[in-house]
């Protein structure tokens, strides 16, 4: 089957129930469209479904969904790249974009956890607000490096919905030796813009330029177990407890020695090579650090030494 | 993100199995991608964890200071490390150190042809922290468990009756060494039974 009697198809069947047409009548429009004037094929689809649309009386997000016959799935349950599905929940988190192609992008959550959810600017959907319940229904999902995602397209209804969500956590737990302790930690200084949290270089803010910055403590580790390694943040609390430093200890030592990496310094002479386990929710490539406990009681050695005998 | 390159994991290996693994390769011909030490029992390694002994600490540099350490590991084999003026952390902290202490190293490891052929292994320490005998005893049972799997994966993609499936850097390992893979066996054996060994005689306050 050709591209255009595909799209023909699939419009077809969006609009057989409401309409008197048969599929060559909407392959002819699109023929028309895109052999004749020269119409990209995404744009010939969508012009066409409008027309159907006007002559229908109906809405655009009358469309799919419904008869979508998509699996209605939850976060959790989405463990395959490449399925159309349906799926309801909270847009949690935006992020900034880091591409035009992308239009939003950000984490989607239900009652079994988070997913991270891409909406492309060429399939010009609506805007998703942050802290919005909505029904996404005709989205596919993704895969990268084992995370899962869904991604909007051109044919996915929102809808957004009247209710709130219980959004399940979905915190991991990560152990090993601390491996690295990453410039960017320690005492640092943060640009004091409104909204801008970034961290200054040499007293300048990517975005704002040079700024009296505000001083806060945090910690980019890296764990590793030999097998696996999980980059690690601690904020402030976490800093603070897992060190005993305080923000205002910190500042006092970078005040002594006049440099603040003499803060980072001691956290490395204290931490680097220790074995701990982390708990807290993932953002991006990172595990955000709520609880962390020092692994210091020895491992138990006979298991492993009955298996390290038999083979 | 797709910028961000993937952090090498820190490979749990015993001196033995580390100072037989004298095959080094890339994995790209750009002059700075990673050089990788093949481990005998079949994995790449760019960079190392470590958590022993260390017996001795010397300056051999002759203009500049660049320090030898010596850190042994539950078997009595010994890892060598060597920091200079590009390692300013760890160099300082062989410095300081006074032996014997444990202390948890995190490096890169570098291979160094003698004049008469010999390969040496050795590490480039990134960090040297002091560490107390429990994280020791840890690292121990890691080590054994981490070699033990790649052992296993060994014996899996070398048996003669094994599936086609092999893994790149086991039939590596096949290629470039000859080595008794039974050694590495006998080596992480060795080293449970000297943790156990210390826990008998804790439990013996007259011993």
């Amino acid at each position: 089957m050709t591209d255009l009697r595909t799209q023909a198809t699939e419009i077809h069947e969006q609009f057989e129930d409401q309409l008197e047409i048969s599929v060559d009548d909407v392959e002819e429009r699109l023929d028309t469209l895109v052999n004749e004037y020269k119409v990209p094929l995404s744009e010939a689809r969508r012009s066409v479904t409008n027309t159907y649309l006007d002559e229908a009386g109906m809405e655009r997000d009358e469309l799919g969904g419904g008869g979508s016959g998509n699996d209605r799935v939850q976060v959790a349950d989405v463990d395959a790249p490449e399925e159309w599905v349906d799926i309801k929940g909270e847009v949690t988190e935006l992020w900034e974009a880091n591409s035009d192609a992308v239009a939003q992008v950000g984490l989607f959550g239900d009652e079994t956890g988070t997913i991270k959810f891409t909406k492309w600017s060429k399939s010009d959907l609506p805007e998703l607000e942050e802290g919005n319940v909505y029904d996404l229904r005709n989205v596919v999902t993704d895969e990268y490096e084992g995370r899962f995602s869904v991604k909007l397209n051109r044919t996915t209804v929102i809808e957004e919905l009247d209710e709130e969500i219980e959004v399940g956590d979905d915190d991991v737990s990560v152990e090993g030796a601390l491996v690295d302790i990453q410039s960017g930690s320690g005492l640092i200084k943060r640009c004091p813009e409104e909204d801008c949290t970034r961290v200054l270089q040499n007293g300048r803010c990517n975005e704002h330029g040079e700024v009296e910055g505000e001083f806060d403590l945090r910690i980019k580790g890296v764990l590793d177990d030999g097998e696996e390694v999980h980059e690690i943040l601690f904020n402030q609390e976490a800093t603070e407890n897992l060190t005993g430093i305080t923000l205002e200890e910190a500042q006092e030592m970078a005040m002594d020695a006049l440099d603040t990496s003499v803060v980072a310094d001691e956290m490395r002479a204290d931490l680097l090579g220790k074995y701990y386990r982390v708990t807290g929710p993932t953002f991006r490539r990172y595990v955000l650090v709520d609880e962390v406990e020092r692994l210091s009681e020895p491992a138990d050695a006979e298991a492993v030494l009955i298996k390290a005998r038999s083979i | 993100m797709a910028t961000t390159p993937t952090r090498e994991v820190a490979r749990r290996v015993f001196a033995g199995e580390f100072n037989d693994a004298t095959y080094t390769f890339k994995e790209s011909d750009d002059e700075r991608a990673p050089v990788y030490l093949l481990l005998p029992t079949g994995e790449r390694a760019n960079r190392v964890f470590l958590v022993g002994t260390l017996m001795e600490t010397e300056d051999v540099g002759d203009d500049s200071e660049y320090w030898q350490g010596q850190v042994i590991d539950p078997n009595g084999d010994r890892y060598y490390m060597y920091a200079g003026q590009y390692q300013p952390d760890a160099a300082s902290m062989l410095r300081e150190l006074e032996p014997p202490a444990y202390i948890s190293v995190v490096g890169k490891p570098r291979t160094y042809e003698t004049d008469d052929g010999e390969v040496n292994v050795s590490i480039r320490p990134e960090s040297i922290t002091e560490v107390d005998a429990a994280t020791r005893d840890r690292w121990v049972v890691e080590t054994a468990e981490r070699t033990l799997e790649r052992i296993g994966r060994y014996k899996d993609g070398t048996a003669e009756d094994g599936d086609a499936t092999v893994d790149e850097y086991v039939a590596m390992a096949a290629e470039e060494y000859d080595l008794p893979i039974e050694d590495y066996r006998r080596q992480v054996v060795e080293a449970l039974e000297s943790l156990e060994d210390d826990e008998a005689v804790a439990a013996e306050p007259d011993a």
